[in-house]
């Protein structure tokens, strides 16, 4: 069966007609973070609000006669999920935050009947202390450069219409009817467009070895297994826009003569799933994907493949192992996908961000899409900020942006424990999650892009930010993410396996106070080792965070290791004991168990503990009677 | 052509199709150190001790990179050292290292590495958490505590023998490699070939020794302990003693076996010769019915059990021979009370092979009569080799001793059974002889000779022609079985072996890594075919005399009760029933739903749901018994679903539904007959 083609421009111009008679829309946000916050609830108060005040409301806009003017419903994630749910009120622009499905009621009649605002669910800045209307006010939103997630928090992501309506798919119909498969590559190289998944590799060059291989059957894999934690930007583009990531795989199939690919998300982006299994499901019955693409004599389907819940597999050979129905493990390369990929045949496997961007860079030319960024590395780049900042969330910025500009403006400052901006509490950034590295003072100032972090021991990975405050210490921050690399390795090669636990015993000893000068020198010499001769990328960044943290804070490791210190005051096992002087009798048990003679004090006065000698061995807690002695 | 070249540590090597840096370099005679290269095995890229240093490339495994012209490698930086080392050392402080009572201590490669490496101290924490031993197969011991994750095992058995038995399982530092579902070895698939074992780098996975039970035997006075040799062995045990491969040492096994004290020395030839009249006969008795062709040779176990369990429709093709081993056994128990004078139940058979599975074949229950064993012990090669070691003898300078009449007595035919294509020729000698009835003078058949995995042959005998296929290897003998089956191919005749190389190649044979040893083992044997007298088992007296005082005809009533066996299909995985639904009923209705893989993509999984749902929404939970099964083995068949014994294939939720139904019914109806 052949189905018509598929007219765009007719499909958009109803679908823009018909938003022309909606005076009003409000957008709620159903992103995870949200839903997770309630947004749903949120969404049916609305509806049922408007109807109980008797406003008429369009949920699907049709080019049907519609009733009304107001449209309610629902976008991908709006970024700004620590102030979710998020509520917009178009055209105006105002943004209310953790809206609950109680407060719909007060919006339906004081913003949409009377036209006023509801100032209690208004954006507080902490910092100025104004209360901002719309994005454009909020620091947040307003210091950033929303490319590729632009439409993720405006459009609704189930309405394949109005993916088209803002120019959806066009991309794609260039590429199949008016492109070459050597034409598109050669405008994505002229893009700078490099990969977003971590690597950083151009997408142009990998799609072009991939056109060069011979053979009829080629694959366009999609890379959606996110699995740094605490990282969410693929997640919230395949929830956000899920269309755009389909039309990036469609060109990408036709720059490479594919006429099959695949979608490989995690099972536990569950919305995700959904959302790009309707999107394909959407695209298949509009005739955008199957045989005879807008016309054409090529055909392009497309799988969606849950992931079992490895890490791993976001490692490009271990994916397609498990697209094939194997462990996940990954392969020694060469070969290359591009030469050896899925089922022994030629694959070009790409980041959900990195195809979500190719329509973009396809509708506004390579050239324009250079204008953002750095020379090296153009375009823009989504980030999940957080940790001790004060906004925390999805955002996105040119490459080249400083980090100064993502912490202190974006992120609106450092907090301290209590959550106050001091101003004086950031200590770094641990960039690229647990393949990444770390950055401090030192590298406020540094234009953030894929070499310059490179050159500093740090990597933009997939994009996780966490901003760490001067009581965080660096020791278990190593540990924390070996923990997770060492619950991750997939187990097949040697150093990675066994290195990453052992790498995790020497921290352990570090943080229990049982390290030596040994400890730290087997430390470096294992990371080296891991990092040198492992197998796959997985394997070989997995000491990056230790090797970095213990550059920049060598003071802190060595504290650990010869004074039993923790200068963050983190590590427990490193606490000294402390004398409560209310409870001290000044009896001076304590004092005469003291093997060191750490403790001092008058007799029937309050004794006190001398930090510098103490070796906190717990004489004095089990001596003291009057349990004032305290770990 | 130019020769091209890859410089290594400064000199220049000639690139001359190598498939690897990791084979160039061994052939600049480099051994560089490795767990997981096996050159008959993909390339797998993880012990991580091949790396070497590229010119402008950095570290990368040797294993896994291919040759390019001016390449400049180095293999020894102090880096490249350190890493080595560290990896040898992470792999100690997770290893049990008990290595003084390690059956593998002088062959490990891990301790052989250690010391190659230099490794005084293990830098690292101890980690290893023991893990059970499973020493439930009777042909394998599989030690969990010594593995090191190589995967040379889980690869040879998939992709040499095409079964798979054992896999990864678990992530990072919680892998292991472990059997299906982390059974016992005896409860899955695995074949008891023993590949496994032999590219074993560690003691993870040893044959299963005997040794102990031997010795107590020969200390036994009431016993008279007796040998056969089997043909791969007289080839092979030299090599325990330092001696080439090939070397052919009869009769110092012979003398070594005298001195230890068995009381006779036999040879497992002089069966094979019986074997190739009983199974020559039986294939031209099928060939003039033209019935059960292709006929399968049976005298491989690992074959036999694969054949079982995965074409349980070609076992009426299987020769119902029994394998020589076992008509040794059963010859010997009719035979020997008489020559030795002592009573059969008092003689102690034991054998001695190349290889592990005929420990389990020793065991299966067919070959038990009156509680005996046909053979009592089956010892490998290796294992007599430890004996030897034991007993003190100098093997090399034992004066070589005749083995006994007249079970010793066997022909070169019976000789050649120990390489692939042995079993193919020594049948032709007899067929092609008895079809044309001309006595055959040139009796070397080379065609059927070679290494190659699956090799064809057609041999005309009086305007006749023999189409023969020879396989070794069960993933080969896989590609022709499918071929059988789906009727894609016309031999007559199709010898298979489950070791590479056939028996020579045996798991149970001293272990080596050079390709050569098989090739020498194999000349060995057809060099001990050239000595001997006779060359064609229809020329061996003492098979004449056995028919005519013990088996009568050929064929016959006789000869088909000792010296032939039957098959029968076989679950791959035992017992692996999931309760679903306990029913509490005494009279409960038991239920079963395959869900084995063929069952499962033909819907048993839903159909499990179904039916589960159905008995609780009539709320009938008490009344039956529902379990998950793995499986029934009518694969093609599916889903099979039982429902009080009454096994349905192609069953539906209707079927089953209905059939339930009136089973309840049916104990219903019998419940108010007993309260009438």
């Amino acid at each position: 069966m052949k189905t018509a083609v598929i007219n765009l421009d007719q499909v958009s111009k109803e679908y823009i007609d018909a938003a022309n008679k909606i005076t009003r829309r409000v957008v709620i946000c159903a992103g995870t973070g949200c839903v997770a916050n309630g947004a749903l609830k949120v969404y049916d108060a609305f509806l049922s609000e408007t109807s109980a005040a008797g406003v008429d409301v369009v949920t699907e806009l049709r080019a049907e006669e519609t009733k009304g003017d107001l449209r309610i419903s629902r976008s991908g994630c709006q970024g700004f999920c620590q102030m979710g749910p998020l509520v917009t009120i178009e055209p105006e622009g105002i943004l209310y935050t953790r809206v609950k499905p109680e407060d719909a009621a007060e919006i339906v009649r004081t913003t949409l009947i009377e036209g006023a605002l509801v100032d209690r669910l208004l954006y507080v800045d902490p910092v100025s202390g104004t209360r901002c209307t719309g994005t454009a006010e909020i620091p947040f939103y307003a210091r950033q450069s929303r490319t590729v997630l632009k439409k993720c928090g405006h459009i609704d992501p189930e309405d394949i219409i109005e993916y088209i309506a803002a120019e959806g798919y066009t991309a794609a119909r260039e590429a199949y009817t008016r492109m070459t498969p050597q034409t598109i590559c050669e405008e994505i190289l002229h893009s700078g467009l490099r990969g977003r998944g971590g690597g950083g590799f151009p997408t142009g060059r990998k799609w072009d070895l991939t056109r060069k291989q011979p053979g009829p059957k080629k694959y366009v894999i999609c890379n959606g297994d996110e699995g740094d934690p605490g990282a969410f930007m693929d997640r919230s583009v395949m929830e956000g826009n899920p269309h755009s990531v389909i039309e990036g795989m469609m060109i990408a199939a036709r720059a490479i003569g594919a006429d099959e690919g695949y979608v490989y998300v995690r099972a536990e982006y569950p919305l995700a799933v959904s959302r790009i299994r309707k999107a394909v499901t959407d695209a298949e019955a509009m005739g955008l994907l199957g045989d005879n693409v807008f016309g054409t004599e090529h055909s392009f389907h497309i799988d969606v493949m849950e992931g079992a819940g490895a890490f791993v597999c976001g490692e490009e050979t271990a994916l397609i192992g498990s697209i094939e129905g194997k462990r996940g493990m990954p392969l020694p390369k060469p070969p290359f996908p591009a030469q050896s990929g899925l089922f022994g045949k030629p694959t070009v496997i790409n980041n959900v961000e990195t195809l979500a961007s190719v329509p973009i860079i396809m509708r506004m030319g390579a050239a324009e899409f250079r204008s953002y960024g750095t020379e090296s590395s153009p375009g823009t780049k989504t980030f999940a900020l957080t940790g001790h900042v004060v906004n925390t969330g999805l955002i996105e910025v040119p490459f080249g942006a400083t980090l100064r500009e993502i912490v202190y403006n974006i992120g609106g400052g450092v907090t301290n424990d209590r959550g106050e901006v001091t101003g004086e509490s950031f200590k770094a950034v641990q960039i690229g999650g647990p393949s990444g590295g770390c950055l401090t003072e030192e590298h406020l100032e540094l234009p953030l892009d894929f070499d310059s972090l490179k050159g500093v021991g740090a990597m933009v990975g997939s994009g996780g930010l966490v901003v760490m405050n001067k009581q965080t210490c660096m020791v278990r921050m190593a540990r924390y993410f070996m923990q997770f690399t060492q619950n991750e390795s997939c187990g097949k090669c040697v150093l990675c396996r066994e290195g990453t636990k052992q790498m995790l015993a020497l921290l352990d000893d570090i943080i229990e106070g049982n390290a030596t000068g040994h400890t730290l020198e087997m430390l470096e010499k294992l990371a080296i080792a891991v990092q040198k001769g492992s197998l796959c990328g997985l394997g070989k960044t997995a000491p990056n965070p230790i090797l970095s943290l213990m550059r920049h804070f060598r003071a802190e490791y060595e504290a650990h290791v010869h004074q039993k210190r923790c200068p963050a005051g983190e590590c427990k096992a490193l606490a000294i004991p402390e004398i409560d002087p209310e409870k001290c009798k000044g009896c001076t048990m304590c004092a005469k168990k003291c093997p060191v003679g750490a403790i001092s004090g008058e007799v029937k006065k309050p004794h006190v503990i001398s930090a510098e000698v103490c070796i906190k061995c717990g004489a004095c807690v089990a001596a003291c009677k009057f349990d004032a002695v305290m770990l | 052509m130019d020769k091209t070249f890859v410089n290594v540590d400064g000199r220049d090597i000639p690139i001359e199709g190598e498939r690897n840096l990791l084979e160039l370099i061994r052939k600049a005679g480099i051994d560089i150190p490795t767990f997981c290269y096996h050159s008959d095995l993909s390339v797998y890229g993880a012990c991580r001790l091949c790396l070497v240093d590229i010119e402008g490339r950095g570290i990368v495994t040797s294993c896994s990179t291919l040759p390019e012209p001016g390449m400049k490698i180095r293999t020894k930086t102090e880096e490249i050292r350190e890493i080595r080392k560290i990896a040898v050392e992470l792999l100690l402080a997770n290893h049990d290292q008990s290595c003084p009572t390690c059956p593998k201590s002088a062959s490990c490669q891990l301790q052989n590495l250690a010391r190659r490496l230099g490794i005084e101290e293990v830098r690292f924490k101890r980690t290893h958490t023991p893990a059970p031993v499973d020493r439930t197969s009777p042909s394998l011991v599989r030690d969990p505590n010594k593995c090191v994750l190589c995967g040379d095992c889980v690869r040879a058995c998939s992709e040499i023998q095409g079964i798979g038995a054992v896999d990864f399982a678990g992530r990072g530092a919680s892998s292991t490699v472990v059997p299906a579902f982390g059974k016992d070895l005896s409860k899955v698939e695995c074949v008891y070939c023993g590949l496994c074992a032999s590219v074993c780098p560690t003691g993870a996975i040893t044959p299963k020794s005997e040794v102990d039970a031997v010795w107590r035997a020969l200390d036994n006075p009431k016993k008279k302990v007796v040998a056969q040799i089997a043909p791969a062995v007289r080839v092979a045990l030299g090599e325990h003693f330092g001696m080439e491969p090939g070397t052919v040492t009869t009769g110092q096994i012979a003398a070594a076996l005298k001195a230890i004290g068995f009381a006779q020395v036999y040879d497992t030839s002089f069966a094979a010769d019986l074997t190739v009249v009983e199974e020559a006969n039986e294939f031209l008795d099928r060939a003039e019915r033209g019935e059960r062709l292709p006929q399968f040779t049976s005298c491989c176990p690992s074959w036999v059990k694969f054949a079982e369990q995965y074409y349980p429709d070609l076992l009426p093709n299987l020769s119902s021979c029994r394998s020589p081993q076992q008509m040794f056994g059963s010859v010997a128990r009719e035979v020997l009370p008489e020559k030795l004078n002592v009573s059969a139940k008092d003689i102690v058979i034991v054998s001695i092979m190349p290889c592990t599975a005929k420990k389990f074949e020793a065991k299966r229950p067919e070959f038990k009569h009156d509680g005996i064993p046909d053979v009592d012990h089956v010892l490998t090669t290796q294992e007599l080799g430890r004996m030897i070691e034991e007993s003190g003898l100098d093997f090399k300078r034992l004066e070589p001793e005749s083995l006994d009449m007249p079970l010793g007595f066997k022909t070169g035919a019976g000789v050649i059974f120990g390489a692939s294509g042995g079993v193919t020729e020594a049948v032709l000698r007899y067929a092609v002889e008895k079809i044309s009835g001309v006595r055959l003078d040139a009796f070397d058949f080379r065609d059927v000779r070679g290494e190659e995995g699956i090799r064809e042959a057609t041999i005309s005998a009086a305007g006749k022609e023999i189409r023969l296929a020879i396989v070794h290897g069960l993933a080969n003998a896989r590609k022709v079985a499918d071929k059988v089956r789906a009727g894609e191919c016309d031999y007559d005749l199709i010898e298979v072996m489950t070791c590479p190389g056939g028996c020579i190649g045996g798991a149970g044979q001293p272990v080596s890594r050079d390709p050569n040893v098989k090739r020498r083992r194999a000349r060995g044997l057809y060099d001990s075919d050239k000595m001997l007298e006779l060359h064609k088992s229809q020329d061996n007296p003492v098979v004449t005399q056995c028919y005519a005082k013990h088996l009568g005809e050929i064929g016959g009533e006789k000869a088909h009760a000792l010296l032939h066996t039957h098959y029968a299909s076989r679950k791959r995985i035992a017992d692996t029933d999931l309760d679903l639904l306990n029913g509490t009923d005494s009279d409960k209705l038991d239920v079963s739903v395959c869900v084995g893989t063929s069952c499962m993509v033909r819907g048993s999984q839903e159909l499990l749901h179904s039916l589960i749902d159905y008995i609780e929404e009539r709320g009938l939970q008490n009344a039956v018994d529902v379990r998950a099964t793995f499986c029934f083995e009518q694969c093609d068949r599916g889903p099979t679903v039982s429902v009080g014994g009454n096994v349905m294939e192609k069953c539906t939720f209707e079927r089953a539904r209905k059939a339930l139904e009136d089973a309840l019914g049916k104990l219903n109806s019998e419940e108010v007959k007993v309260e009438n």
